[in-house]
């Protein structure tokens, strides 16, 4: 029996955002975690940090984040891992946003003159002061606008995570579409509700990037 | 040595690994995944295809777009700027869901292969959009004064002041683009499209070598990704810096 796309599915819809937005979460902080390392890293003074920091942004963003999720779910079996979807899900975005947010913040870290820090240590502050009470207080005006963008990026990558199998909003449109044999209205009833959530969030990035520029 | 010293010590060494039960041990097999060179080929060059047609339809588009959105009238404005927002805030995979299942229900059935260019060049036509307005809108308007001040022609100005100097700067955005767009094709094996990706999963249900396959499918878009960005790297430097 074919049923028609009705309101009680835009519900399950709605329900199975909120696992988009826990991925995504997740994947947010995993993601903080390693950007911040790989920022500090390309930032370091020590050549072989620098080179390993790098050498991870170049080899995570020249591979798709699709064979990330991939390698992970069925390829970790070998080692003797049974990876379910939900881990191999947010190892994989998480990866994926380090390099991303690495590589941004780096840029705003590197956005701050110099002689900033040079006044750090005219004051006496060592390294991790400087950073902490300098550095980073002005890198945020330049790090956020394009944080609040990759997050956008983040959302929508979660879709991704359908392909394994995690429930999140693009697998039960597909569940959806199974049921009701109306691919038309379902999906673009789940393009709709990442808009919602999406174009705020996009709209925010926009407003603080004038903000900081003027301010600057 | 003689050799039966040296096949008794092998044993010796082969009965106590064997001993070492707990320890779980994986032969790495590339050469079952290798042996389909010939289907991972045909995989890089639909890949490629693939990008090469959704960058040039996408720029076209961006052109286009970005056309509208600086010089159009009002309703086109905003059409223009209502398609940006759309793309940009949705995921290409629900875009190329909504192109390859959504419009074969309300009559429009197209075949994978279409389907997935249609999508790719609709994708990247919002964000070459983009591109393309900030391009000519980093151009100043006393710039163009000043160029018909020192007596160019309309052309002359469009060439030299304008078209140039926006190139300059669309061109590492564009770039970019392009090596973002080559990773984001992998997308298109999901409606069975038969790129690099697929095959990739195509081989894996055949040898069952998971790790194999995507470490080896993964180097292999390593290799294009890094091979586009020097590749673009080269082409800005002859390009652009002797002027």
């Amino acid at each position: 029996m074919i049923r028609h796309f009705a309101w009680i599915d835009l519900f399950y819809l709605v329900a199975a955002l909120r696992w988009t937005l826990a991925l995504t979460g997740v994947a947010f902080v995993g993601g903080t975690c390693v950007g911040a390392l790989i920022a500090l890293m390309r930032f370091s003074y020590l050549g072989p940090l620098r080179f390993l920091g790098n050498l991870y942004t170049q080899v995570v963003q020249g591979t798709p984040l699709l064979v990330w999720i991939f390698a992970l779910y069925f390829g970790l079996a070998i080692f003797g891992f049974s990876v379910d979807a939900w881990t191999a899900a947010a190892c994989a975005l998480s990866i994926y946003a380090g390099a991303f947010l690495g590589e941004i913040w780096r840029g705003a870290l590197l956005a701050i003159p110099r002689t900033q820090w040079e006044a750090g240590a005219s004051l006496g502050l060592g390294f991790l002061h400087q950073l902490r009470y300098v550095i980073v207080p002005q890198a945020l005006r330049v790090g956020t606008p394009p944080t609040v963008g990759f997050l956008v990026q983040l959302i929508k990558d979660t879709s991704l995570a359908s392909t394994i199998g995690f429930v999140e909003l693009t697998r039960e449109g597909q569940t959806t579409t199974a049921a009701t044999f109306q691919p038309f209205s379902v999906y673009l009833t789940v393009a709709g509700l990442y808009f919602l959530i999406c174009f705020p969030l996009t709209q925010w990035s926009r407003r603080l990037e004038r903000t900081f520029h003027v301010t600057r | 040595m003689n050799g039966g010293r040296l096949r008794s010590l092998l044993m010796a060494f082969q009965r106590s690994s064997a001993l070492g039960i707990e320890r779980v041990s994986y032969q790495f097999e590339f050469r079952d995944v290798l042996a389909y060179w010939p289907d991972l080929l045909s995989g890089v060059a639909v890949t490629i295809m693939l990008a090469l047609l959704g960058m040039a339809g996408g720029v076209l588009v961006g052109i286009l777009g970005a056309t509208a959105h600086l010089y159009g009238a009002r309703p086109l404005r905003i059409f223009a700027t209502a398609y940006v927002e759309a793309i940009r805030n949705t995921p290409l995979l629900v875009q190329l869901f909504i192109v390859f299942f959504g419009l074969a229900q309300i009559g429009l059935r197209l075949n994978a292969p279409v389907a997935a260019i249609i999508t790719l060049i609709v994708n990247v036509g919002a964000y070459a959009t983009e591109i393309v307005r900030a391009g000519f809108q980093a151009i100043p308007r006393t710039q163009l004064e000043a160029g018909h001040a020192l007596g160019l022609s309309g052309y002359q100005v469009f060439r030299h002041v304008v078209l140039v100097p926006a190139l300059k700067m669309m061109f590492p955005a564009l770039a970019s683009q392009f090596t973002l767009l080559l990773l984001a094709t992998s997308v298109v094996s999901l409606i069975s499209v038969n790129d690099l990706f697929y095959t990739a999963s195509i081989i894996q249900s055949q040898t069952f070598r998971d790790f194999e396959v995507y470490a080896l499918v993964g180097v292999v878009y390593l290799g294009l990704a890094l091979a586009c960005r020097s590749g673009f790297a080269l082409i800005y430097r002859r390009a652009f810096s002797r002027r």
